[in-house]
């Protein structure tokens, strides 16, 4: 179709000749990360309605490759925490993180998940990176949908530029060692 | 309305003369006292009585009086409901701050299983005879009870949280 509106995502740095395209592995792998990251929500309040938002059809989150959401942990990449996470909720968020296959990513959405929010209490997390590494941190209380695109899009572009060796570097295992992840 | 407040103390009175005492109309609520000694006994009358016939409990809770003598430093509080006349009472039973115990009233209103349990839960009232009285809320590793008055409003160990910006004393109170 010629009047066809698809956007393309552009190619990574290369060589380009006669018939072919020389680049590097990092990042082809990583372009293709980054445009395909399944969404797991783990919503517990009122952000994972504001998520709800980013989903559908006015914010869509589908254009940046993300409309398959995953509720099974182990076919997703990018675990969403969104809303308060009660101490007594941090160990099954914790499974859940640990059902995830490499690669994976985390963005905590909201005050709460991100610090704990208002919730300076004796039964709320204070802040999920207590139990689980977190990549990106979205701010607000709720963030309006605009918020959450833009914390995807920074995921996105860590995703880009991740070396595909990360996930065995040593650091990355001291990592989830100080988090007692195996 | 059919069932008086009168009615109500003049039939407990008779029945259990000293156990039941303090009687007065607290706003819209019609309250009175109960030796804690003698609870079940009470509520199962309050229940059973063809008269009275209060037999919903609405409400079980604790509270904490930590300036009361130590005989007399928490309470449990019955909310019970009488839907033919439509006649809501509720009753305080004192006990030892010390040690704070009472019977469970589980056999008479089930519902006051998962109550018993949120009150020992956030209070560390132990109800003697309760079938499984373990926490409902708070995480089991938990080893205060958060709601006496004397357990810090805020985590003593929080790192996150510089208490300059927010205008609160170290100790957090």
């Amino acid at each position: 179709m010629s009047d066809s509106n698809v956007n393309m995502v552009a190619p990574p740095e290369g060589v380009v000749g006669e018939g072919f395209f020389a680049t590097k592995l990092n990042d082809v792998v990583g372009l293709a990360r980054a445009n395909s990251l399944w969404p797991l929500p783990f919503a517990t309040s009122c952000c994972g309605i504001e998520f709800m938002a980013t989903m559908a059809s006015h914010y869509d989150l589908a254009r940046f490759g993300s409309e398959r959401v995953s509720f099974s942990p182990r076919q997703a990449d990018m675990l969403m925490v969104m809303g308060t996470i009660s101490k007594k909720m941090a160990p099954i968020l914790r499974q859940v993180y640990e059902q995830m296959s490499e690669p994976r990513w985390v963005i905590a959405v909201g005050a709460c998940a991100s610090s704990g929010g208002i919730f300076d209490t004796y039964s709320v997390l204070q802040g999920i990176d207590k139990v689980i590494p977190v990549d990106v941190y979205v701010p607000g209380c709720p963030p309006r949908p605009e918020q959450i695109v833009d914390g995807v899009m920074k995921l996105q572009e860590l995703v880009k530029t991740e070396s595909v060796r990360r996930r065995s570097s040593p650091e990355y295992q001291e990592l989830l060692a100080s988090y007692n992840i195996k | 309305m059919a069932l008086e407040n009168t009615a109500i103390q003049e039939k407990l009175a008779a029945t259990f003369a000293e156990d039941v005492f303090n009687f007065q109309q607290e706003r819209d609520i019609f309250s009175f006292e109960m030796n804690a000694n003698n609870n079940t006994a009470i509520i199962l009358f309050l229940k059973n009585d063809s008269e009275l016939r209060f037999h919903f409990l609405t409400d079980l809770c604790g509270i904490h009086y930590p300036e009361n003598p130590i005989e007399k430093q928490f309470a449990v509080v019955y909310h019970m409901h009488n839907w033919y006349e439509n006649k809501r009472i509720r009753i305080k039973a004192f006990i030892n701050g010390s040690t704070p115990e009472i019977k469970t009233i589980s056999n008479i209103f089930l519902t006051s299983n998962w109550m018993e349990r949120e009150t020992y839960d956030f209070f560390g009232v132990n109800f003697i005879g309760h079938p499984q009285l373990k926490r409902i809320l708070n995480m089991d590793e938990m080893i205060s009870f958060p709601m006496r008055k004397e357990f810090p409003m805020e985590d003593g160990g929080r790192t996150d949280k510089d208490d300059r910006f927010f205008g609160r004393t170290i100790d957090n109170c």
